[in-house]
């Protein structure tokens, strides 16, 4: 097949185009409709619904032009159901709709990484702004862009940060099955991701916005167009939320193979089980939100906007009624990754298996209930704030329980201080940070000072990259030698952990003061006594950027340079993909395997491999 | 039900509590936020000394356990050996489960409890339900992009762009919007209520002594949220009367323009000027 | 350079240049002639992006009219400030701003009168620097006057008003200063857009 023939089809060079094109079909078509009769749109010289039905076209052509159309039409016409796309070899199938959940697993790992790298971009720009408190190095507008969309960029992408690339690869295989109950939509989640953050970084051509991630109206109602990038990023992230999590619900509750019951499940699909019920509950809430404050903007309605009737409170509630899930969705992916590595590491079973399944369900259940907190000095009726400071306060109890599994996990095991370890080690640290200080900031008295300051921000960041971050990498140095096949440096990933834990450590533990101190968040200035600090922060920030940097060296190094093999089961774990070899192969298994226990039979007289049989040598489907 | 070894972290985690909880109080409590400018803050500074002291114990418990845990249970090189079979004990789980629910309980209680008392500065809506006793001067808190300003309601609606308080006085603050969020952050008096267009966020302060407080906002609104900010200051009482008076000759030309002192505003334009 | 390209569009986005303010001299202490006007629409010349935005101009020393919004003014200085006013009326939403503060006897010359308050309702733009606590209302070209002027530099044979006053610098500082009237059409209160923008109705003084 020449170059030219293979370009020629649905793949992502189409996708491009027809994205590009449905952008211009959105524009024109809305200024031809709309634009002539509501004269508002002259005086400020841009047309709101041209930008919003443009974005929306131009992503529904993007996915026709990855091919995610030709499916159901093929089966209007009467094609018979297939579960799986003609699926090439080679590299290009990473390039387009791909069903293996494998290319889907590295898709993420992939596109979420780069985009994380962009968010950290844009919070290098924030801290060089935020080291002398009189000098404008961005202007005050894009620097209130550049925080907004730092925040946006890494709660958008990190939601999916271990269900996407670790969910989707070893789902299945964790469970014993060929693939995920709906391989197209998973392959949807993923580039609906993609478009999404491509969308957001394009609100720099259009003025920006200046709300945060949070877009609180009236201020988003206020913005210029940027905000409708921020909207559509939001939507979309939204809508890859509910599928992503639909999705693994569906596999996890149907697809478990023989053998395998509810108590002898790893506790990470636990963990991917109750962060998906979140996922489904809670984002739809968001798009409900985000829709009404689109029409806010393009239709002249009123929702937020107290003097025409609407409330301000609306989207407050409705927000965080999205957004307090939402962290929680960002947090127990990283305690099951803990509890999932931690065995592995200190060679003894997971402790109190039962208590750790109940902490994760705690929480996802009591996040529900908590979301007020954020409100607390709204003027929200004040009978309410006993009622969220004790649900909040109560939310620390099943976080112990994950604490008490892991930290006697470790008691008395044989401790390896391997990298995956390290950063596991690293969680415990920095997330039991982040949950003391939450105390402080579920006291309501206590809130008066910290609600909104760099106490709130710090804390966090503390819990989500300390919390999430972290486990991510984790996993990654854990199981990509399972996905490739290949190992990383080892000595190069020791330094990038300790850069990391270190300056992350400096970068955020100062801000606690300076919240004490009374630095409010998203400031482009502050009082000069906080100068120091802020100085320090920034400068630790840059060398937490640097190690990310390394990290990204050894990455690209040793998968694309060195390529050192990796041996099947280098950590010595007991769990079932460590069975098969590396990379796995498409059809995973050999034949469906029957599983006699759960994965941490460690320790234990006449403990067999987990599931029998697996990883055979590999045949054909 | 502890090994040898449980027993040795238990007591050292008991010793250091004992020896480093009273340091931290007594040493970093008086340094915490935000300070006895007025009651309410004193409550706060209060309140955050008993959270010290409550989490320094908590702190305790896992750095003696990750220290010990980290250094002994190494692994000792060579090849794999597992550890012993440990799946669980219940006895540590009650007592864990117990404790930590007993200690939420208790902190859940205290804050309600210190919350009741007057609402400790935090904006409790139209409808407060922590009231303070007595008669309390109101002052009316306008948030703007991107400025403060103030209203008088007893001193015939006078507005002024610079808060000022008497000195020992209990304080209705009332705090609205005119146009998006805002947050009015009165730091050393520990005030803190949102400023929400069309809502009456009541807030109650009693101030002490004489002295100068920084007044941020803390709902991002905008371009200059970050520049909005003023100081504000205490006075005496004797002084106050005689300073709006001088307010009140000093915006004496536009005081027949300013709108009836209502508790919320409406002002135009309201959705698309022009 | 795709990092390289983000930063330079973020640097140039939404800001403006300096413009240091010439600087006289009266034994020793220095005064400082500043000129600007308000335009209600800066025109394609001035703003390629947005023609049709209300904007701030300032005059440099050769008579030029320059949208830049951040103006160096030395420190311990007294600013003599003129404004030419082209726009219309579009009304205070807080009244309080037509009292001029912060200014030399709280006052300032409205075409050549001296004034301590306007009514609200004819205010255009106002001209305040919170830090200093200095408001000064502009009061508005009525709606019927003739020969308006369209897009900037406007010139002063069409229709405008002219407000005077003075004040003082102090020490060196980055002062942000601001419009409070919402005079931004078609924005939500009248306060997006061109009121949040640095270098339309939005600009620093940076005091040396």
């Amino acid at each position: 097949m020449t170059v030219a023939r293979r370009l020629v089809g649905f793949n992502l060079l189409t996708a491009c185009l027809l994205g590009i094109g449905g952008w211009y079909v959105g524009w024109f078509a809305a200024h031809g409709v709309v634009g002539p009769s509501l004269e508002y749109f002259g005086s400020v010289d841009f047309n709101e619904l041209s930008i919003v039905m443009a974005y929306l076209c131009g992503v529904l052509g993007f996915l026709i032009g990855l091919g995610f159309l030709n499916y159901p039409f093929a089966r209007l016409r009467g094609y018979p159901p297939s579960l799986r796309e003609k699926e090439t070899q080679g590299a290009s199938r990473y390039f387009g709709l791909c069903t293996d959940h494998k290319v889907v697993g590295i898709q993420y790992l992939v596109g979420i990484g780069f985009f994380f790298f962009i968010g950290g971009l844009n919070a290098m720009l924030i801290r060089t702004e935020l080291l002398r408190p009189d000098h404008q190095v961005w202007p005050a507008g894009t620097y209130l862009t550049i925080v907004g969309l730092h925040g946006t960029m890494m709660m958008g992408m990190m939601t999916s940060g271990i269900l996407g690339p670790f969910g989707n690869y070893f789902i299945p295989i964790l469970i014993g099955a060929r693939r995920m109950a709906f391989p197209r939509i998973e392959a949807l989640t993923f580039w609906l991701l993609m478009a999404g953050g491509v969308i957001l970084e394009t609100a720099i051509f259009f003025g920006g916005f200046p709300t945060g991630w949070t877009g609180y109206q009236p201020l988003g109602t206020q913005a210029n167009p940027g905000i409708d990038c921020y909207y559509i990023f939001f939507a979309l992230v939204g809508i890859s939320m509910t599928l992503l999590g639909l999705n693994m619900i569906a596999t996890i509750v149907t697809m478990r193979a023989p053998g395998l019951t509810w108590t002898r499940l790893p506790i990470f699909v636990w963990g991917v089980l109750s962060t998906s019920t979140l996922m489904v509950l809670a984002a739809p809430v968001l798009i409900a939100t985000l829709s009404m404050a689109i029409l806010d903007r393009t239709a002249q309605t009123n929702f937020f906007i107290p003097a025409q009737g609407g409330s301000t409170y609306l989207y407050e509630n409705l927000f965080w009624v999205f957004g307090h899930p939402e962290v929680y969705v960002l947090a127990l992916p990283g305690f099951a990754i803990v509890l999932e590595i931690l065995p592995v590491f200190a060679r003894k079973p997971l402790w109190g298996y039962r208590l750790a399944v109940g902490g994760l369900l705690g929480v996802s259940l009591l996040s529900f209930f908590v979301w007020q907190h954020h409100l607390f000095f709204s003027g929200i009726n004040g009978d309410l704030r006993p009622f969220y400071m004790f649900s909040t306060e109560l939310i620390s109890i099943p976080t112990g329980f994950t604490f008490l599994c892991g930290m006697m996990t470790l008691w008395r095991g044989h401790i390896r201080y391997s990298v995956p370890m390290l950063f596991c080690l690293a969680w415990f640290f920095n997330f039991f940070i982040g949950g003391i200080t939450g105390v402080f900031l579920s006291d309501t008295p206590s809130d008066v000072t910290t609600h909104g300051s760099f106490f709130s921000m710090a804390h966090f960041h503390y819990t989500i990259m300390g919390g999430l971050v972290f486990t991510f990498f984790a996993a990654i140095y854990y199981w990509v030698p399972k996905m490739t096949g290949l190992q990383l440096n080892e000595r190069l990933a020791k330094i990038h952990f300790w850069t990391m834990f270190v300056s992350f450590n400096s970068t955020f533990g100062p801000l606690f003061a300076a919240g004490f101190m009374g630095q409010p968040r998203r400031v482009v200035t502050y009082a000069h006594g906080l100068h120091f600090i802020n100085v320090w922060v920034s400068i630790s920030a840059f060398v937490l950027g640097a190690s990310m940097l390394l990290f990204l060296y050894n990455f690209v190094k040793s998968l694309v340079f060195d390529r050192v093999p990796a041996p099947a089961d280098p950590w010595g774990s007991k769990s079932v993909e460590w069975q098969l070899p590396s990379p796995v192969p498409v059809q995973n298994f050999d034949r469906i395997p029957t599983f006699t226990g759960d994965p941490y039979g460690y320790g234990e007289a006449g403990a067999g491999p987990v599931a029998v049989p697996a990883g055979a040598p590999a045949g054909m489907e | 039900m502890f090994s040898s070894d449980g027993r040795r972290v238990i007591a050292a985690w008991i010793a250091l509590s004992l020896v480093v909880t009273p340091l931290v109080v007594l040493l970093l409590g008086p340094s915490l936020p935000p300070g006895k400018a007025s009651v309410q803050g004193s409550e706060q500074v209060f309140d955050n000394t008993w959270l010290m002291g409550i989490t320094t114990p908590i702190v305790c418990l896992l750095v003696v356990f990750f220290a010990f845990t980290l250094a002994r249970h190494r692994h000792a090189g060579g090849e794999l050996v597992d550890g012993p079979p440990l799946r669980n004990d219940n006895q540590v789980q009650v007592l864990w489960i117990a404790i930590t629910s007993v200690t939420v309980m208790f902190l859940a209680g205290f804050g309600t409890y210190e919350l009741l008392q007057n609402g400790s500065g935090g904006g409790q809506g139209p409808n407060p339900i922590a009231v303070p006793n007595g008669s309390k001067l109101q002052v009316q808190v306008i948030g703007q992009q991107w400025q403060f300003t103030y209203r008088y309601p007893s001193y015939g609606g006078l507005e002024t762009p610079q808060l000022v308080l008497p000195a020992d006085t209990q304080i209705e603050l009332h705090v609205t919007s005119l146009d998006v969020i805002h947050s009015f952050w009165a730091y050393e008096l520990g005030i803190k209520a949102d400023a929400n267009p069309g809502v009456d966020n009541i807030a109650f302060l009693k101030t002490k002594g004489p002295g100068t407080f920084h007044v941020r906002c803390s709902e991002l609104c905008g371009l200059w949220h970050g520049y909005m900010f003023d100081n504000g200051r205490v006075i005496p009482q004797s002084q106050f009367a005689a300073w709006v008076k001088q307010q009140q000759r000093d915006f004496a030309p536009i005081a027949k323009y300013l709108p009836a002192y209502a508790k919320t505003y409406y002002p135009d334009p309201q959705r698309r000027a022009g | 350079m795709l990092i390289g390209l983000y930063v330079a569009k973020l640097s140039t986005d939404q800001g403006s240049p300096s413009y240091t303010v010439p600087v006289a001299s009266k034994g020793g202490h220095p005064v400082v002639d500043l000129r600007i006007e308000t335009v209600a629409a800066v025109g394609p010349s001035l703003s390629p992006g947005h023609p049709d935005w209300v904007s701030y101009l300032v005059r440099n020393a050769h008579g030029k009219w320059l949208r830049r919004t951040v103006w160096e003014l030395p420190a311990d200085a007294t600013v003599h400030v003129t404004i030419y006013n082209f726009d219309s009326a579009t009304g205070l939403r807080n009244p309080l701003y037509a009292r001029p503060q912060g200014v030399d006897g709280n006052s300032f010359l409205l075409d050549g009168k001296p004034m301590v308050v306007i009514n609200p309702d004819d205010t255009s733009h106002t001209f305040a620097i919170p830090a200093y606590g200095l408001v000064i209302p502009l009061s508005g070209v009525a709606d019927d006057a003739k020969n308006q002027c369209g897009y900037a530099p406007c010139a002063l044979s069409m229709a405008h008003r002219t407000i005077q006053f003075t004040f003082h610098t102090g020490k060196a500082g980055h002062f942000r200063w601001q419009c409070f009237v919402p005079c931004a059409a078609g924005w939500i209160d009248g306060f997006g857009g061109p009121m949040q923008t640095i270098g339309y109705m939005d600009g620093f003084i940076d005091v040396q």
